[in-house]
């Protein structure tokens, strides 16, 4: 019997503002320009929602603030803070306070300025205590050392970490919001300034503004609203650690765990996915994920992502929109993996569109490697 | 289970402080599982005991991932940043120096040394 939340939940909306950039704009502005794009998406009114999902670098009670601004009284709220997962992970919130009755439209929404606000990112994390003192450079200098781990044990190459970047790079030039689309090669991601080895400028994400929206209905109400329904058939999350130096395998991520339990709800493997959106905060996010999702077999990402397997024309359509790398990075993410999964599935991505798309992952990581969010999601033909 | 309900006077963290600043660096050890235990803790993560007993390291360990962070000259240059993996079991960020910060690399064997810095004391390393 499958999971009473396999599809409970439907997003029936979705909406992206401030992309590629919103120069003179605030972080809530953009935040509601997407949640108006969302609602006009499904059809709906502000005063329709009753289920507000959000989280912030800017403010410390993030849904008084977007409650507030947006006039909304929500009968049920939620700001499960895990860095850039938290957006995916309020997916399967959305869906459990949906599915019982404690909301009726779910609204879960972001919004940053910046790239145009600030230029550095914006953050109000604790500083840690027993790092400090040495100097990493937060987060980068914590992925580099997982990069350095996965090069020594399986043989890795900065090459292959490139070959990330320039996937991404030529899905992003086929989307007209994307933030970079001028041609990259696997030398210029080489040759890069380092910032902290072996990642340089070209392996790290953007820093840029950006919103996005998403709405939610119980499955029943799927029909009922002008775009084709995507469910939410799983959703799970996981966590390791806070700080790098307590991630107790710095090769393996708790994707490893929240994975199998988000396919385990879907009823689906890997290998029934058409499309697939990790959270690129970095290039090694994105080998490391293909490995703990099961894509590829541990330590085989390098050997994975090879030969644009995972960019245009390639056998794995991997972050499709040009991901955090290419696209847009507006200080946390995970919320635009599930908007591209959406269009991709609704056979709305234009140049970029993945033929017949009908499951897709949309993965977010949150903290440094810390956070794991895995959803499935799928049209009705799958349901 | 050897545990205690006793939680008066100073915790781990300010604890752990202050012996680095007498110039020793100390871990704790779980009574009830034996396992090490590092950053400082009320509560063992492997067992969840409360007896955590404080005992100095040896010094041996091994560079488990490394990194240099690239800085400009002027403001210090390139430097090391390691992950530690102790004798004891226990990982901690560090800093191998008296090295080429390159020339750093993993399974690399390192001994403890403390440094007075601006800040205070730090723990840091160089080869072994």
């Amino acid at each position: 019997m499958s999971h009473q939340l396999r599809g409970a939940a439907a997003i029936v909306g979705v909406g992206l503002s401030g992309m590629p950039s919103a120069p003179e704009r605030t972080a809530m502005e953009i935040l509601a320009e997407s949640v108006h794009r969302a609602l006009d998406d499904a059809g709906l009114k502000l005063g329709d929602v009753d289920g507000l999902f959000t989280g912030s670098s800017y403010h410390f009670l993030p849904s008084l603030s977007v409650a507030e601004y947006l006039g909304l009284k929500p009968k049920f709220q939620d700001t499960t803070m895990v860095g850039g997962s938290s957006f995916v992970g309020h997916l399967l919130n959305a869906a459990l306070a949906l599915n019982a009755g404690l909301c009726d439209v779910a609204l879960v929404c972001y919004g940053s300025n910046q790239g145009s606000g600030f230029g550095k990112l914006k953050t109000m994390s604790e500083t840690q205590p027993y790092e400090v003192p040495y100097e990493p450079r937060y987060p980068i200098s914590s992925y580099a050392l997982a990069a350095a781990r996965h090069m020594h044990e399986f043989d890795t190459r900065r090459e292959d970490l490139a070959e990330i970047a320039v996937a991404a790079r030529k899905w992003a030039q086929m989307n007209p919001l994307a933030f970079k689309r001028d041609p990259l090669s696997i030398d210029d991601v080489l040759n890069a300034r380092q910032i902290s080895d072996p990642l340089g400028l070209l392996d790290c994400c953007l820093v840029t503004d950006g919103g996005g929206a998403v709405i939610l209905v119980r499955r029943e109400r799927a029909k009922d609203f002008p775009k084709e329904p995507v469910f939410v058939l799983g959703c799970a999350g996981a966590t390791t650690h806070r700080q790098i130096s307590c991630m107790a395998n710095l090769t393996t991520t708790a994707a490893a765990d929240s994975g199998p339990r988000a396919f385990e709800m879907a009823g689906l493997r890997p290998s029934d996915i058409d499309v697939v959106e990790l959270y690129d905060a970095f290039t090694i996010n994105t080998l490391l994920f293909l490995e703990d999702l099961g894509f590829c077999e541990k330590g085989q990402g390098g050997a994975f992502v090879r030969d644009g397997r995972i960019a245009p024309g390639g056998a794995l359509p991997v972050n499709t929109n040009g991901g955090g790398l290419s696209c847009c990075h507006p200080g946390m993410y995970g919320i635009f993996t599930v908007i591209e999964a959406v269009q991709q599935l609704r056979g709305e991505s234009g140049d970029r569109q993945v033929a017949n798309a009908r499951t897709a992952v949309a993965h977010g990581n949150g903290g440094v490697l810390s956070s794991q969010v895995t959803s499935i999601l799928g049209t009705a033909d799958v349901l | 289970m050897d545990d205690t309900d006793d939680f008066t006077g100073p915790g781990p963290d300010l604890i752990h402080a202050r012996t680095l600043e007498e110039g020793r660096f100390a871990i704790q050890k779980c009574n009830s599982c034996g396992n090490h235990v590092f950053m400082p803790r009320v509560l063992c993560p492997h067992c969840g005991g409360s007896r955590l007993e404080w005992t100095p390291i040896d010094g041996r360990g091994t560079v488990h991932s490394t990194t240099v962070v690239r800085r400009r000259p002027e403001k210090g240059g390139d430097y090391d940043v390691s992950l530690i993996d102790l004798e004891e079991g226990v990982r901690l960020m560090s800093r191998v120096e008296e090295i080429d910060p390159a020339a750093v690399r993993i399974g690399m064997d390192v001994k403890a040394r403390i440094v007075e810095t601006k800040s205070g004391n730090v723990l840091t390393f160089v080869p072994a």
